[in-house]
């Protein structure tokens, strides 16, 4: 095998990729700077226009208040994108952290991490998530600390995974027989290795995330009004769904776009993981 | 004779799998004296790589090391990992089978070759560079300054030997551990790998304990052999010696079974059987099953070491019994 024959594109974005984070692009803009993309101010009541369907004026309708669906459709994109990160980049570093120490260093700490994860696992994620929430109050911020008590499980129990598989091959015999030390092995030589399926998986626990803020903002566990939320809009629609569905089919569209969104990039990210290898 | 850089005396190592033992290695002892090169031949699971992995401390548990391995008259099994560590790279440097593996595949060769010199020299960060240049350079890769940010994917097989060598290199080891560093590269790479570990030994003065099932490649490039079978060393002796007059039946197989000096389509002599598996209990020499000079004596009671020769010694009871030279091929 020569040089030349080895595949020299392994930067080359895919479709996946770029219509990930052409989405995720799109849904920060709109988050970081709401006002300027929303066309009207999305807790302004307009009486003239209580229920009204889509039309050029309101494009998505608007809601029993006559507030615009669109606007506070855009608006509710900085508080989702906010769930998504805060609520994830916790239990990222931290579950990633323990998962590869635990891998790396096995014994007891390994059976403890074990059967913590078979607890964590053998409950659904939402009702564990609500009995937290029940216990420390409904607001974004509890919201936060429930999805972070439990989701650091599974980037442990990823991380410890990959570790086992990378400490046993022969680079990482090498590294120790170089005399380096834990600390740089376990960091600099195995981490980067195993890092690949965690940020894929990181991709898919944001969007995973969103699903989850808005559920519990449909049951008035996570935003709390007048903050709009897209679970929380769409709770907002639940009563008029008859005569008024645009009041919760558009949240709901925005919902699925934005966990689409993310599981392309997760992919992507995931497939150009793959090809560097 | 001058004072060995390594001894080991007794080594034993074992792995455990669903809780019965395997002794991988079983009671060896032998030395490598300043810039010799050692060949340690036999077939495949005879205990040649779980010997290099226990002298640099790398058998994890379960699996148990016993015995002693002195490097430069220091005790360095059952050291403490720190101190492990400042043997381990800097003084003893290990290459491997499958340099496809052995490279981290997410970073450049320059940046691993720099964190080995981090690790044990105190160059500034430009006197790396340089240094990390001299060395692609000393293993012969073209073009050095050039590939340093190249990652191990972007280098074929021998180039990627050549890399490995030149970070094991980094740190002017005294004793280098190859285990079977040309088994996985085509033919004419391999030669090109074992000629460059012969100048660099030659060179740096440095010791070498060369891996290989290859008797070609010891002939070529060894001083001394070990020849091991089912964990135990059955022979050492130097190179001409072992070639020349074996003294234990399994050395005499192997040799008889290479296709040197043979006419063209006659059929090779082979070894019959297969060796015992490991965790298999042994009674008597553990080649005695598939030998062709085997006698009562054989089969009972653990073989000894006996010294036939100048610094050629075998574990055959029937040493004798062998034919006293070969025919020169």
């Amino acid at each position: 095998m020569t040089v030349d024959t080895v595949d020299r594109r392994p930067n080359r974005l895919q479709p996946p990729l770029i219509f990930g984070t052409a989405i995720l692009t799109l849904m920060l803009i709109t988050a970081l700077l709401p006002q300027f993309v929303a066309p009207y101010d999305p807790t302004r009541f307009d009486y003239h226009a209580t229920l009204a369907p889509p039309s050029l004026a309101h494009l998505f309708g608007t809601d029993m208040y006559g507030r615009d669906i669109l606007s506070r459709i855009l608006w509710a994109t900085r508080i989702d994108l906010q769930i998504a990160v805060f609520s994830t980049v916790g239990p990222v570093i931290v579950g990633t952290l323990i998962g590869t120490l635990v891998g790396y260093y096995g014994g007891f700490a390994d059976i403890v991490l074990n059967r913590l994860v078979d607890v964590v696992v053998t409950f659904p994620f939402l009702v564990l998530v609500i009995g937290i929430i029940a216990i420390l109050g409904p607001g974004l911020t509890n919201l936060y600390i429930a999805i972070g008590l439990v989701d650091w499980v599974f980037f442990a129990r990823l991380a410890r995974a990959e570790i086992l598989v990378q400490r046993r091959l022969d680079y990482a015999h090498a590294a120790r027989g170089l005399g380096y030390g834990p600390a740089r092995i376990i960091f600099r030589h195995l981490l980067p290795n195993a890092i690949g399926p965690i940020i894929t998986y990181w991709m898919t626990d944001m969007a995973l995330a969103i699903l989850l803020g808005s559920s519990l903002g449909y049951l008035g566990l996570g935003a709390q009004p007048p903050l709009a939320e897209w679970g929380a809009l769409i709770a907002d629609g639940k009563n008029f769904m008859a005569t008024a569905w645009w009041i919760t089919v558009f949240p709901g569209i925005a919902i699925v776009v934005a966990g689409f969104g993310f599981s392309l990039a997760g992919d992507g990210v995931a497939d150009l993981l793959r090809r560097r290898e | 004779m001058t004072e060995n850089l390594l001894e080991v005396h007794g080594l034993r190592t074992e792995y455990r799998s669903d809780g019965r033992r395997f002794t991988a290695v079983d009671g060896i002892d032998f030395t490598v004296g300043p810039g010799e090169i050692l060949g340690l031949v036999g077939e495949s699971g005879s205990g040649k790589s779980a010997t290099l992995r226990s002298i640099l401390g790398l058998i994890k548990p379960p699996g148990r090391v016993e015995g002693r391995i002195l490097w430069r008259g220091r005790d360095i099994h059952g050291l403490a990992p720190s101190a492990l560590q400042r043997v381990r790279g800097a003084e003893i440097a290990m290459i491997f089978q499958d340099p496809m593996t052995a490279l981290n595949p997410v970073l450049t060769v320059g940046q691993q070759i720099r964190e080995s010199l981090a690790a044990h020299t105190d160059l500034s960060a430009s006197d790396r560079q340089r240094r990390a240049i001299e060395l692609l350079d000393l293993v012969g890769i073209p073009a050095a300054a050039s590939r340093l940010d190249d990652y191990p994917y972007q280098f074929s097989g021998g180039i990627r030997q050549r890399a490995m060598i030149a970070i094991a290199l980094a740190a002017k080891p005294a004793l280098l551990l190859a285990d079977e560093p040309t088994t996985a590269l085509d033919v004419t790479i391999q030669d090109q790998i074992i000629k460059l570990i012969q100048r660099l030994a030659a060179e740096l003065r440095m010791s070498v304990i060369l891996v290989t099932h290859d008797l070609g490649v010891v002939a070529e490039s060894c001083d001394r052999v070990a020849v091991m079978y089912a964990g135990r060393i059955v022979e050492t002796a130097p190179v001409a010696t072992l070639f020349r007059s074996p003294r234990h039946a399994y050395t005499l197989g192997l040799l008889q079974s290479m296709p040197v000096g043979r006419s063209p389509r006659t059929p090779l002599p082979f070894i019959p059987g297969a060796p015992p598996r490991p965790g298999d209990s042994l009674n008597g020499c553990a080649f005695a099953a598939r030998c062709a000079f085997v006698g009562d004596e054989c089969r009972h009671g653990r073989p000894e070491t006996r010294h036939v020769g100048l610094d050629h010694m075998t574990l055959c009871r029937r040493a004798e019994a062998l034919p006293a030279a070969l025919e020169p091929a």
